[in-house]
């Protein structure tokens, strides 16, 4: 077997310890009628075969197209350190740090990784993590449901249309009301949360809100009255979830200083790599007074019984194995090795280093921006955004499959994942970040200028 | 608390300094941030630790040697399926190629990793006997709740909007009824009979017009299959209700039952537990659910699936309009399907066959050395796992299975889940796993049988073990009453930037 230890004379010594003459008569519970017949799959493959394979078909991606894509999923540099400390066998391969005596390297990770979210985003309590970006959205929500025994949410079309998805079906399970607020349509508010709208929506005196959900960088790229918003939230008795990117938190305003009570988030862009989708980090955090509701994991300093400083799981009667089906979620398993490597990257690179990375995205994006407008390609909405955008590309979906073929992944055509927006029917949304080179800048603008010219004659 | 000598490693925080750091990414031009409106801007840096990268490797090699884990030792913790992480799987989960892959990218620049998983869904299609897989769900848990919302959307589609109940076990993992809570559904507890098994009997009482579904773990979490499973299937059926399989203990079965065959509508599968991907300190996982042919059309969306030439692609926004809809963003935790993939070619079908047959050898080998130091509450062949009790030994001694638990840690083991289930005194639920060689599983049986000799000459010895561990037993009563969850005196960062 490949990973397994036994020889045939361990395994002979072992049926002789349980006293019967074959594997086969371990398994006499399973009903004759439910015995299966083997597996039909393909042989076992040796180390050199199964190397050759992956590489094959990991070959079979193209990852060497020049790529202005974001839209929830960000390309970052990541220090070679954080790998290399994350392939520590003690950190990955161990289990969930329920035996505190022997996980404290687990423990005080988690801790630290919490004490940096908590400064990011400037809300004192930040769960061990969750799944990923838009299923800490939808519990964020959820939580603004528990608190404030209400049970419909208001949710902005500003958020990643795969975190409302999920909200929705999140939200389905539990008989809640998710409503979206619609954007601005036009003028210089274009694009973002319509205030006006969400004034209305919160006014509903027989559907109660609770929770409004908005993120700050929108799904579009761009920068949302967040402060605005919670104020309306508020007044209405409303909890205020902010959906955010935490890169940009070491530029942008954190959640705390617009009142918001909760926070969610992706951690990916945090050094993680993009993989396809995940693993990535959920982040949720919230207000003190909130801290009965978060789901998920919590780890806390205490001392051990010689007054050593010492790190635990704590307040666990939320959680599903101590509160079964009152718990506050069913959420065991979380993304712990993510929050680890979230956390290196943010002690290797320093407080400046992540401002520098969002500062480098930003003028890298003004970079971009001046490059499109210089071959006819323009923004679609005006308002400030920090390193995304969407521009309106005449024939978007064809002009990026022709743009492959020039070696650039041109963004994300946005009528594949809104195709309900008409307005956003010529868009792609676009990002650069402190990856994105002058060189690859000046390669996009050309052969959108080729593109576009050609399709004009 | 914080004084020199009473910590172990200093935290991020103790050890930065101002100025230190830096080299890693390039600065911004000045101007890089004068678009953004005064408003919105951050009015304080963030104040993260600032290290030099010597100092930053030193603690966390230093905070990884606190840690307990596979690398390290025995780690028979029950339920968990802790088994060896092979290398080649984070190799592989790391090739630029997987790793650089853009979620967003289109399906015909991410053809290799559409194929794995395409591959990937059939395989675990085929181990569960199942109809088709999604591979979306983040970890078990997750799994459960695409499981029990697609029963809803199944029930609903037939117009069946009564069924409000799901029938669990008491002896199930508490996810089982904190799921149904989420997909809301009001949990019905069914106690076990004195075997061990599910009570069929009670399932019976408990079954009618507002069962939605029973969940089930089997093998079940004492380790035993469920012998009389066609009659709690049939029953289940005849009420009109859908079955669904707690994939949680898989490994005891690859190659000889396939739980969709023998009945289960729904299952998910734990790939950290069965298919060795490992455990990472708490996460990721990833908890694909499998489903019979009733189920298909309300699978999440969107599925991968394959051309007539042979290609994959991503299925369209609405193209099956039952689906539940996502569970999540994007594809699912691909990296760690990735690692799936590469174990399951790996072994092939004989080497996963062979995974189960090692999995309950070593646990009947292990169950059968213990018979006669621990309480072995279920005399008869195992699954992959065992449940012990030190029930009698607490009659005798005093001695708790959390001291026994304890002491364990310092005979350089990890402790087997205890308390768990909740349906045996004293429990110790063990499970070896089939990576675990005799020498491995033979100095644990000393180790016990030295721990219980213990116990009758000095119990004071194991109340208050462990001795050896970095920290000894923790004061959780503060830790939960004066919650402190974030370092406060944060400094660093108020330094201006270099630029």
């Amino acid at each position: 077997m490949a990973y397994g230890p036994h020889t045939t004379e361990d395994r002979a010594r072992m049926l002789k310890a349980i006293g019967v003459d074959s594997v086969d008569d371990l398994f006499a519970d399973i009903p004759p009628s439910l015995r299966s017949t083997g597996l039909n799959l393909p042989p076992p493959e040796s180390e050199v075969e199964l190397s050759a394979r992956l590489r094959t078909l990991a070959d079979r991606n193209r990852v060497d197209l020049v790529s202005f894509l974001g839209a929830g999923a960000y390309r970052h540099f990541t220090p070679a350190v954080v790998d290399q400390l994350l392939l520590r066998g003690e950190f990955y391969t161990a289990y969930t740090p329920y035996q505190p005596e022997i996980s404290q390297g687990t423990l005080q990770t988690i801790y630290e990784y919490q004490s940096m979210m908590a400064e990011l985003t400037g809300l004192d309590v930040v769960s061990a993590s969750h799944y990923d970006g838009a299923s800490a959205t939808a519990e964020g929500a959820l939580m603004s449901c528990r608190a404030s025994r209400r049970d419909r949410v208001l949710i902005s079309r500003s958020v990643h249309p795969h975190y409302r998805q999920t909200l929705c079906t999140y939200f389905a399970g539990a008989s809640l009301v998710a409503d979206e607020i619609p954007l601005v349509a036009d003028g210089p508010a274009a694009g973002t949360t319509d205030l006006v709208a969400l004034e209305r929506m919160l006014a509903d005196a027989d559907r109660p809100v609770a929770g409004v959900v908005v993120a700050n960088p929108s799904f579009l790229g761009l920068l949302e009255p967040m402060a605005e918003v919670g104020r309306l939230a508020h007044a209405a008795g409303a909890l205020f979830v902010s959906v955010v990117e935490p890169v940009s938190l070491a530029v942008l305003a954190p959640p705390r200083e617009y009142d918001a009570d909760i926070a969610a988030g992706d951690g990916q862009p945090l050094g993680l790599p993009l993989s396809y989708g995940g693993p990535y980090l959920g982040i949720l955090a919230c207000r003190e007074a909130l801290v009965r509701q978060i789901p998920g994991r919590l780890v806390g300093m205490t001392a051990d019984v010689d007054g050593r400083r010492a790190f635990v799981m704590t307040l666990r009667a939320r959680e599903q194995d101590i509160r079964r089906e009152k718990a506050s979620s069913n959420i065991c398993t979380n993304q712990a090795l993510c929050a680890l490597a979230a956390a290196m990257y943010l002690a290797a690179i320093g407080p400046h280093g992540l401002r520098d990375v969002a500062a480098l995205g930003a003028a890298r994006a003004a970079e971009l921006e001046a490059a499109l407008a210089a071959v006819g390609v323009r923004r679609l909405h005006p308002g400030p955004y920090l390193n995304e955008f969407a521009v309106r590309v005449p024939g978007a979906a064809r002009v990026h499959a022709r743009l492959v073929e020039w070696g650039i992944l041109a963004g994300l055509p946005l009528a594949r994942v809104l195709p309900d927006d008409p307005s956003l029917a010529d868009a792609l949304l676009v990002c650069a970040t402190e990856v994105t080179t002058p060189e690859d800048i000046a390669a996009f603008a050309a052969a959108l200028d080729e593109e576009l010219a050609g399709a004009a004659r | 608390m914080t004084a020199a000598g009473d910590r172990l490693e200093p935290t991020l925080f103790e050890r930065s300094r101002p100025g230190r750091g830096g080299g890693k990414i390039p600065h911004p031009p000045k101007d890089a941030l004068a678009r953004i409106p005064f408003g919105q801007r951050r009015r304080e840096g963030p104040r993260l630790p600032e290290l030099s990268e010597p100092e930053l490797t030193r603690h966390y090699v230093n905070l990884s040697k606190l840690n307990y884990a596979v690398d390290t030792g025995f780690y028979p913790l029950g339920s968990c399926t802790m088994k060896y992480n092979p290398k080649i799987d984070e190799w592989a989960a790391r090739l630029n190629g997987f790793a650089a892959l853009h979620p967003f990218a289109p399906d015909d620049v991410a053809q290799g990793t559409l194929q794995l998983l395409w591959e990937l869904e059939e395989a675990l299609a085929e181990i569960g006997g199942m109809k088709a897989v999604t591979l979306q769900p983040a970890a078990g848990a997750q799994g459960e709740l695409t499981g029990i919302l697609m029963v809803r959307a199944y029930h609903r589609g037939r117009g069946d909007t009564d069924r409000s109940e799901v029938l669990v076990p008491d002896s199930a993992h508490g996810t089982n009824p904190a799921t149904a809570s989420m997909a809301g559904f009001r949990t019905v507890e069914i106690p076990s009979a004195s075997d061990g098994g599910v009570d069929i009997e009670a399932f019976r009482a408990a079954l009618g017009p507002r069962t939605a579904a029973v969940m089930i773990t089997n093998p079940s979490t004492v380790g035993l299959f469920e012998s009389r499973l066609c009659e709690l299937l049939d029953a289940v059926h005849e009420a009109g209700a859908l079955a669904y399989m707690d994939g949680a203990n898989l490994n005891a079965v690859m190659g000889r039952f396939k739980p969709g065959e023998a009945g289960f509508d729904v299952m998910h599968i734990n790939v950290h537990k069965t298919f060795g991907t490992p455990h990472g300190g708490g996460g990721p996982g990833a908890g694909p659910v499998g489903v019979g042919e009733e189920l298909v059309p309300f699978l999440p969306w969107p599925r991968v699936l394959r051309e007539a030439d042979g290609s994959f692609r991503t299925e369209r926004l609405g193209e099956r309009p039952q689906s539940i809809g996502r569970m999540r963003a994007f594809a699912g935790n691909t990296g760690v399907l990735v690692r799936a993939y590469a174990y399951i070619r790996a072994h092939g079908a004989d080497g996963l066959g062979e995974v189960s047959d090692d999995a309950v050898l070593a646990a009947n080998y292990l169950k059968s050395r213990l018979s006669g130091v621990l309480d072995i509450p279920f005399d008869r062949h195992c699954m992959h796992e065992f449940v012990a009790s030190g029930a009698t030994l607490k009659a005798e001694t005093g001695v708790k299975t959390l001291d026994v638990a304890k002491r364990l840690i310092d005979y350089g083991f990890h402790p087997p889940t205890i308390y768990f289930p909740h349906t045996v005194d004293e429990a110790l639920l063990i499970e070896p796993t089939e990576t675990e060689s005799l020498e491995t599983m033979d100095a644990f049986v000393d180790a016990l049988r030295c721990i219980v000799a213990e116990a009758h000459d000095d119990p004071e010895l194991l109340h208050s073990a462990p001795h050896g561990s970095p920290v000894r037993r923790l004061d959780e009563t503060t830790a939960a009453r004066q919650p402190n969850l974030r370092w406060k005196a944060m400094t660093g960062s108020q330094t201006p930037c270099p630029d």
